[in-house]
């Protein structure tokens, strides 16, 4: 019965406005959520443990204030929560030294996470930790299936390949052709009452610092045209002025 | 000068064009790279000459008939020389640069849209904000698309070296794409439907103008989560794809945040929508207030003379 982790991090809301203030990002006024796409890691993994048996346990890196996601988590339907209690900037290098830290730890077998936090888009974290831990891993899965061992639906080439994947693995995860379930009243009730594992492990220091944040630059206004018959003009403009065609 | 080193991008077995922008991208930083091209027939690194390169090596192995990140890192780590190195920012790119870089302990930035010395910046919150990084030492950098000019001159004859990794997954089937359509995260024209369609049978109207142009033809989100015969495949935006394409043209679609996150750092933006205060005509540079039933038999006609 595989011990099964899921990675889980706190993201603003994907929905916000980010505000830059003094060359820094400033999420003070942003809600901070469960990044999506983690909601599909968390699903492949429930569906992992009610086809094999075992345990979720799902782990983020942060603050107190990312307790909040965890239990959003239990609520869905995870054994565990844990955090590891580091809170700063660290560059990949450093989360993955403490993810890959936490995971043995933890006695993991296989590791799900989404395939790109929100608030980077990076997408670095689940190769990253699987090369550090000398497993296998699957970007951008769309589907799992646990019948005869791990295999995953992933792009391939124009298409996409059903994959056999040996664990120990991690598989990053897409948006596939799946429902993820909802946090339900029972969920809600035992994750109020449930604690969070507090994990303590040395972060090793970033070569890569934040030096700034800026808004991307403003597109000079576009040109606005009524009615269907101006389309004519817009193809002559972008073969023209716009040189695309 | 920090030594730099680009791995090619493959695409059916060729070295993409897009390889002469990975080495305009690491001549940013330091000295003209050596270019590293994964195959399995070293005469296909021929095709990275001429892009600028300091040097060219075939890294010749079985181990990259089919994509196994490990693998693949493995096999390039082992004849990549030190120093900061440059991949593409396609997903499978993207995820070789963080193997990489975990596989040397190092830090990888991915989507770097600008390079000046150590100093690499990219899009973060769905391209709602820049960030600027600055980085002591060797890295690991993926760059989008698109954005440095291509590099050319330089090293045409490559030097073999045979390299292995070990595969640890094994592709059980190939299933084909639904569709014979081009992919819109590879398309260099995308046209896509939103809700504003009305139905998705109309989404013909799109792929007869997709067929003229060489375009791909995507979905927002909205029209994604209503219509099943739209499938997740062609969805631009957050929970979609994001793509960067000299030209998006948006048909009935407002521009929820979602799917600007997706298309927003297309080059030139059309919008066609019947509401004149979509938010989309904010980001669009051609915008057409209209119904698609008006606009898009025009721009076809318009296309199809232009390109007839």
């Amino acid at each position: 019965m595989p011990n099964i982790v899921v990675l889980v991090k706190q993201v603003p809301d994907t929905n916000a406005k980010i505000a830059v203030n003094g060359g820094r990002v400033d999420l003070s006024a942003v809600k901070m959520v469960m990044s999506p796409y983690d909601e599909f890691a968390i699903e492949t993994a429930l569906q992992h443990r009610e086809a094999s048996g075992g345990e979720v346990t799902a782990l983020t890196v942060g603050g107190a204030g990312c307790d909040k996601i965890l239990k959003d988590a239990k609520a869905i339907g995870v054994d565990r929560i844990v955090r590891v209690d580091a809170e700063g900037e660290m560059d990949s290098n450093a989360l993955q030294t403490v993810l890959a830290k936490a995971v043995t730890e933890l006695g993991a077998e296989v590791v799900y996470c989404g395939k790109a936090a929100a608030d980077t888009g990076a997408g670095s974290t689940g190769p990253g930790l699987a090369e550090r831990l000398g497993w296998a891993s699957v970007s951008n899965a769309i589907g799992a299936s646990f019948d005869d061992g791990l295999s995953v639906i992933a792009p391939s080439g124009a298409g996409n390949a059903k994959l056999n994947v040996p664990l120990p693995a991690v598989v990053s995860c897409d948006k596939g052709d799946f429902k993820v379930r909802k946090p339900n009243v029972k969920g809600i009730m035992q994750a109020k009452k449930a604690s969070v594992d507090i994990h303590s492990i040395e972060v090793p220091a970033s070569t890569v610092t934040v030096t700034s944040h800026s808004l991307p630059p403003a597109k000079p206004a576009g040109k606005t045209y009524d009615g269907g018959a101006a389309a004519a003009e817009v193809a002559q403009l972008l073969r023209d002025e716009a040189n695309v065609l | 000068m920090t030594q730099t080193i680009v791995i090619a991008e493959i695409n059916n077995n060729a070295v993409h064009p897009s390889t002469a922008e990975l080495v305009a991208a690491a001549m940013a930083m330091g000295d003209a790279p050596t270019v590293i091209v994964p195959c399995t027939d070293a005469s296909v690194a021929n095709g990275a000459g001429n892009m600028g390169a300091g040097a060219i090596i075939a890294a010749k192995s079985a181990a990259f008939t089919h994509y196994d990140a490990g693998a693949w890192a493995e096999a390039l780590d082992a004849v990549a020389p030190q120093g900061t190195l440059f991949t593409g920012a396609s997903p499978q790119s993207k995820d070789l640069a963080a193997r990489l870089a975990a596989r040397r302990n190092l830090a990888v930035i991915q989507d770097a849209v600008a390079i000046d010395g150590n100093s690499i910046t990219s899009p973060v919150y769905s391209g709602k904000a820049m960030q600027t990084v600055s980085v002591n030492g060797p890295a690991v950098v993926s760059v989008r698309s698109n954005v440095f000019p291509p590099s050319s001159g330089g090293a045409t004859e490559a030097s073999v070296l045979d390299t292995t990794g070990n595969v640890a997954t094994s592709v059980a089937e190939f299933m084909a794409r639904a569709s014979e359509r081009l992919d819109v995260g590879e398309a260099n024209i995308v046209i896509s439907g939103g809700r504003g369609m009305g139905s998705p049978d109309n989404f013909v109207h799109l792929e007869a103008i997709a067929d003229t142009l060489g375009a791909a033809v995507g979905a927002s989100r909205a029209a994604v989560d209503t219509w099943e015969a739209i499938p997740h495949a062609m969805q631009v935006g957050q929970t979609g794809k994001t793509v960067n394409p000299s030209l998006y043209i948006a048909v009935g679609i407002s521009g929820a945040i979602q799917h600007l996150a997706g298309m927003r750092s297309s080059k030139y933006i059309v919008a066609i929508n019947k509401d004149p205060d979509a938010p989309i005509f904010q980001h669009a540079d051609y915008g057409i207030v209209a119904t698609w039933e008006e606009a898009l038999p025009v721009l076809h006609t318009a296309f199809k003379t232009m390109l007839g």
